[in-house]
């Protein structure tokens, strides 16, 4: 595939079109109806929370959150590649792949709600917490690939950043790290055109962000981020080759952020209503829902239907959450140092005194 | 017991501790085929595999960045920048991720991690080969900052800092690299991270002080001997935690307090030193604690050094002011 799709020659990975058409039969990943189906309620499952989640913002329940929306389908086809061993190295703009590890909505809630309970991810094997030092993340993925090879282990790791973070310095390392050390590492860069405010064009003057891979000689590959088939053929295809060639992988995944930077963040300030449009086309899941129509597996009324159970238990899990965090001053200091040197525990006992002076002159 | 200098006894613990322990790793620029460039590791990889001792790309930020990773899926590296100077791509992932990652995963990733720190002046070097910027480092919350002075140190407090599920800066005085040798045990043994040593008792003042200015400070005490001063030399050998309860108990009996370091005066380890003597020590103290440690200013290029390095002459002028005070 890495032949067919040279990044050199800025081609493009589609399996189907705008209107849900299979255009590339022969990428067209086997799946079965019920396959089929849960990708398509997985990427409607990240729409509705995040919709929700969103929504908590506006009511002042979570804190700044940086939306899903239009993204779907690359998270998702990841989650759908990545076994329980494997490991995810997130940026935060991939919740599919997290649900798809094990990450719960509590964890998200939590996690946006300011606790960082939330990124502890008890129920989750081998994600690391979410990375908000544009591109920094990818070098720790770099490092997993190291150690797992070391340990003879069979564990491929996804790592994601998006189109803005190429232009860091970590980018270029951890590219190199993975290259000169040959690790079985996928980087995922989500070209959604904008870093918040900046448009693409301004990050990179390379042909795509594939071709970067050829500086670093490994392979690339150009995917429609918005075709979650081509999505997930890109992702088992490198995935495969990572782990037999033990090798790392730089997949560009083209797409658009629908939705705002994040909750702060107005977009109508540096795009236009007729760019939105376009890609609403485009959008990932109008894609497939066209595509299951065509196939009769789907119907609005089935989609309405399942929507609304989707919100009913988002609402009922955040409720449950909103109820039973708290945040203890000792959770401030206790996992500071796996074992807490005793001037920091001074500082929390110096801190308790005045506690009890403030509690005792009311 | 062996004869050995400081290069001697990182050697050595390294050596120990790579035997030990598959899941330590060792790497940085030049640190495997050849041995650092102060011959550090020297022989290592030999003996243990370029999969374990090797050569990283030319990049410091990627070296401290993947060792995350190597924490995270389970193995204990030992990184090295080649110099203090050389560090500071490397800051983002350690102030960034290093520090931060057991706190962020409430516990569930510990960062196991050593960065190995040649620092300080007094060998005619370029530009960002003689920094003393270890204040940067341990104000950082999450990080454990250690200088031996020793041989016996330097391989005893290895030992320790790589056994540490925190991340541990070592730093490597490497003015005295090879200036010191010591019988030191072939055996493993270790000296805890955040225990000073008090290396002479006194009466008079109290000099803190560590790695290559402990030597500094006892010849500026052969002089102050003479004239008649009787002074407590604590080596801290740990910058972060400090080790407040020996310091503050020797100011309490000398009542005076003097810090000598070669790092930029102002807000250094001296500063702390001096806030923990006033807060600590207030109503003990004769004289005011007092820092003799560099200026302000980039360290001067070799023909110039001389003017910035604290010499046993400026000590003892200090020592004298602050007992005649």
């Amino acid at each position: 595939m890495f032949d067919q799709f040279d990044p050199a020659d800025d081609k493009m990975l589609q399996v189907i079109d705008n209107n849900g058409k299979v255009i590339d039969k022969e990428r067209m990943p086997q799946l079965s109806d019920d396959e089929l189906l849960k990708l398509y309620r997985d990427m409607l499952f990240v729409r509705t929370l995040d919709f929700m989640i969103v929504s908590y913002q506006r009511q002042g329940r979570v804190y700044t959150y940086p939306p899903n929306y239009g993204q779907e389908a690359i998270g998702v086809a990841a989650g759908a590649v990545l076994r329980h061993d494997d490991w995810l190295v997130p940026a935060f703009r991939e919740m599919g792949a997290w649900l798809a590890k094990g990450v719960t909505m509590k964890d998200i809630f939590m996690f946006n709600m300011g606790f960082e309970d939330g990124m502890r991810f008890n129920e989750a094997n081998h994600v690391l917490p979410f990375s908000v030092p544009i591109a920094s993340q990818l070098l720790h993925a770099a490092g997993i690939g190291y150690a797992v090879k070391y340990q003879k282990k069979d564990e491929v790791t996804i790592a994601f950043v998006g189109d803005g973070g190429t232009s860091e310095g970590d980018f270029h390392e951890a590219l190199n790290f993975a290259g000169v050390w040959k690790v079985p590492v996928i980087f995922v860069v989500q070209n959604n055109q904008y870093a918040i405010s900046v448009p693409v064009k301004m990050q990179t003057a390379s042909l795509n962000m594939a071709i970067k891979s050829k500086a670093y000689g490994i392979q690339g590959l150009k995917v429609d981020g918005n075709d979650i088939f081509a999505m997930l053929a890109a992702f088992r295809y490198a995935h495969e080759y990572a782990r037999k060639e033990q090798q790392a992988v730089l997949i560009e995944a083209v797409t658009y952020r629908k939705g705002a930077h994040t909750t702060s963040d107005d977009p109508t300030k540096y795009r236009t209503a007729e760019e939105e449009k376009e890609w609403d086309r485009k959008d990932p899941l109008r894609r497939m829902k066209l595509f299951l129509e065509k196939k009769k597996l789907w119907s609005d009324a089935e989609e309405e239907r399942i929507t609304e159970e989707y919100k009913k238990e988002i609402d009922r899990q955040f409720l449950e959450t909103e109820q039973s965090v708290k945040y203890p001053l000792e959770d401030a200091f206790k996992y500071m140092y796996a074992v807490m040197p005793q001037d920091l525990r001074d500082q929390q006992i110096e801190h308790e005194k005045f506690l009890q002076w403030k509690n005792g002159r009311k | 017991m062996k004869a050995m200098n400081i290069v001697n006894a990182i050697n050595d613990a390294l050596d120990i501790k790579l035997k030990e322990d598959k899941n330590i790793v060792v790497y940085g620029e030049d640190t495997g085929f050849e041995g650092g460039v102060f011959r550090v590791t020297e022989g290592l990889q030999k003996k243990y595999g370029a999969e374990r001792v090797f050569d990283s790309p030319l990049a410091e930020s990627g070296i401290a960045g993947t060792a995350v990773g190597m924490a995270v899926a389970g193995l204990r590296p030992v990184i090295e920048m080649q110099f203090c100077g050389f560090i500071y791509p490397a800051f983002n992932q350690i102030i960034s991720h290093i520090t931060r990652y057991h706190n962020r995963s409430r516990g569930r990733y510990r960062m196991p991690i050593v960065i190995r720190l040649p620092y300080g002046g007094g060998i005619n070097a370029l530009e960002h080969h003689s920094e003393s910027m270890e204040a940067i480092f341990a104000h950082i919350p999450g990080l454990k900052v250690v200088v031996p002075s020793t041989p016996h140190d330097a391989k005893g407090l290895l030992i320790s800092a790589i056994e540490s599920d925190d991340p541990v800066l070592f730093l490597e005085p490497k003015r005295i690299y090879r200036a010191i040798k010591q019988e030191v045990s072939e055996e493993k043994f270790s000296v805890p991270i955040g225990k000073a040593k008090v290396l002479s008792q006194g009466t008079d003042v109290t000099v803190v002080a560590y790695g290559a200015m402990i030597r500094e400070v006892q010849k500026a005490m052969v002089m102050a001997k003479e004239a008649g001063y009787s002074v407590e030399l604590i080596d801290l050998r740990t910058i972060y935690p400090l080790d407040k309860e020996t310091i503050t108990a020797s100011v309490k009996k000398t009542g005076r307090i003097i810090f000598v370091g070669e790092e930029p005066r102002s807000f250094g380890v001296g500063s702390e030193i001096m806030a923990l003597a006033n807060e600590e020590a207030f109503l003990h103290l004769e004289a005011p604690p007092k820092r003799v440690a560099a200026f302000d200013v980039i360290v001067p290029y070799p023909r110039g050094e001389h003017h910035y390095m604290i010499t046993p002459e400026k000590i003892f002028y200090e020592i004298e002011r602050t007992v005649k005070f």
